[in-house]
């Protein structure tokens, strides 16, 4: 009878309707919980506030500096002494009498021509022009009684000018003038990133590299290739040899913290595996370890580390091997867990000693699973190097925290933004081929 | 019966000569792996401990000042942290809150990046490959760089660390879920797009309910691992307690009892979500795995 009940029409009909409520409520519910947190975290971080502090010229900045440089001209104002600079660096400045074409130095005027018909002057007595093909002239002149004064009254100056006595700057499409007391440059902008390869004080800039390979040789005291080579290696713009050697750095402090925290987990799971370590107390003790060390965050072991090692990739490294020997400990003991005795217990039956029936019985059906997730962990610390060398100042993320913090150096944090990337990828690559074809031997 | 002890030159005997060579060179190579590899820690260890500003051997013995130090002043000062624990919680919420929705947006992005780059689902199968490298590049750039790149653009606060884990997470979602995906039965896509259903339709009703525990259970992984990160990134100026603990760290002695408080709070919330997220991955999966 009861059983009747059970599937009478009504009850099933009451069933299916509380289920179809269930259901509603939960496609209604889920996503309407998630709007109200949203709109909750929306004004905790204070999102429609971002739009003030948002600075959109840092923006432009950034983008500009990451795909072109620009090449100063520079007068200094004391001594009239002009100087021509790639981003206004000693290293980037052109040796006397090399200038560019587009800069013409005659006594003491300085003329400047830039794209789109634009063109500035330097002339005598610490004046300087704007030519602005449809502007027209600003002139400017700088005294060390009145300051900068121009030519124009400050009403008829466009939007692109901003004046006061002590600052003209025009910023147009093409380049752009400031005078100061001390100062007048000019800036021209170029795209690309520059001399990337040779810096201007090398006798390989601007040959290409078939001229280098086969041309004449350049610098009578070293071949062309071996020449090329140093100045390319030695690049005090773009420092190829400490970036190299930074990159090598964080791969360094993936490896040894991976292994390291590999090789020290190893011996602990065996104590922390059910199978394996027959008194309770140790194997909670040791599960308890773990558990702490993986509690403590990368961060705050990266902290204590470098307050006793001090900046470097030793610090990353520890920093890794500590906290990944948590995680490797626990997968570790649960590979251990679910080893199949049989093959044991076959390895046994044939005399074998303890020692040789974990070399026989168990090293055999754990290898391939360790290797793999060892190998998976190497891959995702390179990235966690990046991030570790960032905070102690170690390897290629210090390269990039410090170009960051110039401020000015975009192209630098982008170039080495795509080296970090390449650099992830390539373990990524290199670790998938490792571990399929263990995978593939072991099956 | 065949002769076990067999004479030179029988074939028993060559095949017992070639797997003795065999097991001969596997060992040998074996030998050379391992020490190619004890070479390669070893010389690394030297490496880098000469790259380093501060030696091992003259800082080891140093590890244990400082957590010492930490600890004996919040000892002394141990009245205060009740008070400092409740004053840090707003900060550990919205470190909290910055991984949540990190999660939350990454996890929805990777979501749609897996269908695009998996073979079966995809819409534009043409453009597999395109979405597959999308989520390696995503997947490489380290948080801290995009989160520095955006405070220079938008000043501090949560939102540059959101968008920098959001981005990292789309990316390793991406890989993972397509993965998930690639398992996914197809019967049910077969039936409904023979009834007409559209791409959409036979993503949400035939796909989204096979993958979905598997998706749960990775985001919360992902979860746990984007608290760590959200932290690091607080250290680096994006808010949240990371900041607090940089801010605690830098006055150094006299303010070691704000830093133990922070400390406490961190391990108390990693461990806490460990727990809470390997109990519902558990339910989801309904194995032990890990």
């Amino acid at each position: 009878m009861a059983e009747t009940a059970l599937f009478s029409r009504e009850d099933m009909k009451a069933d299916a309707s509380r289920l179809f409520f269930r259901k509603r409520l939960l496609a209604f519910g889920v996503p309407g919980l998630l709007l109200v947190y949203l709109t909750y975290v929306f004004f905790a971080f204070d999102v429609p506030g971002l739009a003030d502090r948002m600075r959109l010229d840092n923006a432009a900045t950034l983008v500009s500096d990451a795909v072109s440089y620009k090449t100063h001209v520079t007068r200094d104002n004391r001594s009239g002494a002009v100087t021509v600079a790639k981003e206004g660096e000693r290293k980037g400045a052109y040796p006397e009498g090399e200038i560019p074409e587009w800069v013409t130095i005659d006594g003491d005027r300085t003329f400047i021509t830039l794209p789109e018909g634009h063109a500035a002057e330097f002339g005598p007595d610490n004046t300087a022009v704007y030519i602005h093909p449809a502007f027209g002239r600003i002139e400017a002149s700088v005294s060390r009684a009145s300051g900068v004064q121009v030519s124009l009254p400050e009403a008829d100056l466009p939007d692109w000018v901003s004046y006061s006595s002590s600052r003209l700057d025009i910023r147009t499409e093409a380049g752009r003038l400031t005078v100061t007391r001390n100062r007048t440059e000019v800036f021209r902008y170029f795209w690309g990133w520059e001399l990337f390869w040779f810096t201007l004080d090398s006798p390989y800039h601007d040959h290409g590299p078939l001229e280098i390979a086969f041309g004449p040789q350049l610098d009578p005291e070293r071949t062309n290739l071996e020449g090329a080579w140093e100045d390319f290696w030695n690049n005090a713009m773009w420092r190829h040899k400490d970036v190299v050697w930074a990159l090598g750095e964080t791969i360094l402090m993936a490896f040894l913290g991976t292994m390291g925290a590999a090789l020290i987990a190893l011996p602990l799971a065996f104590l922390a595996a059910k199978n394996f370590a027959p008194l309770m107390i140790v194997r909670q003790a040791v599960r308890r370890v773990f558990d702490f060390v993986r509690g403590v965050d990368a961060l705050i072991f990266t902290i204590l580390l470098s307050r006793a090692f001090g900046p470097g990739p030793l610090t990353g490294a520890l920093a890794i091997l500590i906290t990944d020997s948590g995680s490797f400990g626990k997968l570790f003991s649960e590979a251990l867990e679910n080893v199949d005795k049989k093959q044991i217990e076959g390895v046994a039956s044939t005399g074998a000693k303890p020692l040789q029936r974990y070399r026989f019985g168990v090293v055999p059906q754990i290898a391939p699973i360790l290797l793999s997730q060892v190998l998976y962990f190497l891959e995702s610390n390179t990235r966690s190097a990046t991030i570790i060398g960032a905070i102690t100042g170690g390897g290629i993320g210090l390269l990039i925290t410090q170009a960051i913090n110039t401020q000015k150096d975009w192209e630098e944090v982008s170039y080495y933004i795509v080296l970090v990337i390449l650099m992830v990828i390539a373990m990524d690559w290199i670790s998938g081929k490792i571990r399929a074809r263990l995978i593939h031997g072991a099956s | 019966m065949a002769d076990l002890s067999a004479a030179p030159g029988t074939p028993v005997q060559d095949i017992r000569d070639s797997y003795m060579a065999l097991v001969q060179r596997r060992r040998l190579y074996n030998g050379v792996l391992l020490a190619v590899f004890v070479v390669l820690m070893v010389s690394g260890f030297y490496v880098a401990d000469a790259r380093n500003a501060g030696g091992f051997w003259d800082g080891w013995h140093q590890i244990l000042d400082f957590p010492a130090g930490v600890v004996s002043e919040a000892w002394e000062k141990r009245a205060n942290l009740p008070g400092l624990l409740v004053h840090y919680l707003p900060s550990l919420l919205e470190t909290f809150n910055i991984a949540a929705v990190s999660t939350l947006i990454g996890c929805i992005a990777g979501l749609f990046l897996s269908l695009a780059a998996t073979r079966g689902l995809a819409k534009w199968p043409l453009l597999i490959p395109v979405f597959r490298r999308l989520s390696d590049v995503l997947r490489a750039i380290p948080e801290i760089v995009i989160a520095l790149v955006l405070i220079f653009m938008m000043g501090g606060g949560p939102v540059p660390a959101m968008i920098a884990i959001a981005i990292h997470t789309a990316g390793a979602m991406g890989k993972l879920y397509s993965e998930v995906n690639e398992n996914v039965d197809l019967k049910p896509l077969e039936g409904l797009s023979s009834v007409g259903a559209n791409w959409s339709q036979r993503m949400l009703l035939a796909v989204i309910p096979q993958v979905a525990p598997n998706y749960l259970s990775y985001a919360l992984l992902r979860l746990e691992i984007n608290i760590r990160a959200s932290a690091i990134l607080g250290f680096v100026g994006a808010g949240g307690i990371g900041y607090e603990l940089r801010n605690s760290m830098s006055w150094g002695q006299g303010k070691f009892d704000e830093a133990a408080a922070i400390f406490i709070l961190l391990f108390a919330t990693i461990v806490l979500v460990d727990q809470v997220s390997s109990h519902f991955r558990n339910r989801l999966i309904g194995t032990g795995g890990h």
